[in-house]
């Protein structure tokens, strides 16, 4: 250990804002980066499977008429 | 080799390898980066000279050197873009332009905050520092201009020509600190000499950096997935896994 | 491999020749424009302009540093150990300063040959090393100059 106690480590002689801010901004910026990435895949699988459904049931009652208005497909990033 | 090659080309095979390596890839990562950071944080000695403020090396350096690398990867998938016409080298320069633009950032970032209390200035216009922020433009150029273009193909040689055009600013940012006067230190690790720091510094910093590495890797799988799954949505693979319901 | 990627191949490596050699040529060009400061050797040789806002950079000469004792006045000499420049200065100096350390100022040069700055900020190398490490060196590098005086403008 570098430092005597916690609130040593904390401060770190007095550089502990620079030191804080710059790790702070990292950890923020990587875990939203990582968990916005994540989310976009779910959001592509569930935009997908949408599709599909819709796309199925269309099939089933091709008889009928087409629908009197269109849905536009978003992907949802 | 070439048989590696044509199958590295195929979304669905880069599909099921992304999958399969995507937990061990994020599991080290993580393990690595933070074993770096707090061996940094707590355990490192401090710097005779800057005192406690230097341990923000152990961020700085492995986001500018993801950075560079990044970009460096994304020329090479330009011009296998431009050649061969893989698709999936278009996938990946689409998939990391954003994460060269958020390490940049970071890079630039813990830079500025660390120039504050050891150079006496946040912002100076010398050469690396400058070098640096048009890393950040050509990131931003490059997701603008694929967002600009509506048709895959163009917008996918248009990109790979920008990639191209901005690769020359990587020797620049790395030799700027020999060629020129600045006030930006030269690099503390090189290649071909021992850095210049002692083992209980340098072995938190490499730590953090291939952490940052296999990190980048786990975001380039899942970004990739992400782009492959928009692109093939219409082809039967696809439609089997999304159904299935196995991510 | 078949001509036609062959030819595009080519193609790109004529456009990365093409621009390599264009912001080389670019660069060369605007050199000192892209160099941050002058070294104390051009400033002594004349190369750089008098009255203009210029910066200067180079080490803290050992033992030159005179501060004031009523305000933030500083005069120092800024050294590349081939000539040296005076500098003064008022103001709030950065913590790194010290003499023997880099350091690059912003300012002008005055009719007599002084540096007037009005910004100092302080430049360190790559080497990073605990206190107890440099300690030792300094004592070590201290023995030998007592040895040889005046070995120490060489060793740079």
């Amino acid at each position: 250990m570098a430092f005597d106690s916690f609130s040593a480590f904390i401060a770190m002689e007095g550089h502990g804002p620079y030191v804080w801010t710059c790790y702070g901004v990292f950890f923020v910026l990587m875990v939203g980066l990582m968990a916005w990435s994540r989310r976009r895949r779910s959001a592509t699988m569930a935009a997908c499977r949408r599709n599909y459904e819709r796309q199925e049931r269309g099939q089933q009652r091709a008889a009928r008429p087409a629908a009197t208005f269109t849905r536009v497909e978003v992907s949802q990033d | 080799m070439w048989q590696f090659f044509h199958k590295l080309g195929s979304p669905k095979w880069f599909y099921g390898i992304a999958t399969r390596l995507m937990p061990w890839l994020l599991v080290a990562g993580v393990l690595l980066l933070l074993a770096g950071i707090v061996w940094g944080l707590a355990f490192a000695p401090k710097d005779y000279l800057q005192g406690n403020s230097y341990r923000i090396i152990f961020i700085h350096v492995p986001t500018a050197f993801l950075a560079q690398s990044v970009y460096i990867m994304m020329a090479v998938a330009a011009v296998v873009t431009l050649v061969w016409r893989m698709k999936l080298a278009d996938v990946f320069v689409k998939a990391v332009a954003p994460v060269g633009l958020v390490l940049t950032f970071l890079a630039l970032f813990t830079g500025a905050v660390w120039g504050k209390p050891t150079w006496g200035t946040w912002w100076i216009w010398d050469a690396r520092l400058t070098s640096m922020l048009i890393l950040l433009f050509l990131y931003g150029g490059v997701i603008a201009l694929d967002r600009a273009i509506n048709d895959e193909k163009s917008a996918a040689r248009a990109v790979a020509v920008l990639v191209l055009v901005g690769v020359v600013n990587i020797p620049i940012i790395k030799y700027s600190v020999e060629w020129w006067n600045t006030l930006h230190q030269p690099a503390t690790f090189k290649l071909t000499e021992k850095p210049s720091m002692p083992a209980e510094m340098w072995v938190p910093l490499l730590l953090a950096v291939l952490g940052l590495y296999l990190i980048f890797g786990w975001l380039a799988c899942l970004r990739m997935q992400t782009e492959i799954l928009v692109r093939e949505q219409r082809t039967r693979w696809v439609k089997d896994l999304v159904m299935a319901g196995r991510f | 491999m078949n001509p036609i990627r062959k030819k595009r191949l080519t193609i790109v490596l004529f456009l990365l020749v093409g621009i390599g050699v264009a912001v080389g040529l670019t660069t060369y060009a605007l050199r000192q424009n892209i160099n941050l400061f002058y070294d104390p050797s051009q400033i002594a040789a004349g190369e750089a302009p008098v009255d203009v806002r210029i910066r200067a950079g180079g080490m803290v000469e050992e033992g030159s540093v005179v501060r004031d004792p009523e305000s933030l006045k500083v005069v120092f000499r800024v050294t590349d150990f081939n000539a040296s420049v005076p500098v003064e200065y008022v103001g709030i100096l950065p913590d790194l300063f010290a003499e023997g350390q880099g350091v690059v100022a912003m300012g002008k040069i005055n009719g007599r040959g002084r540096f007037v700055a009005d910004q100092v900020l302080a430049k360190h190398d790559e080497n990073y090393m605990p206190p107890e490490v440099a300690d030792a060196l300094e004592k070590a590098s201290k023995g030998q100059n007592k040895a040889g005086e005046t070995a120490q403008p060489e060793s740079y």
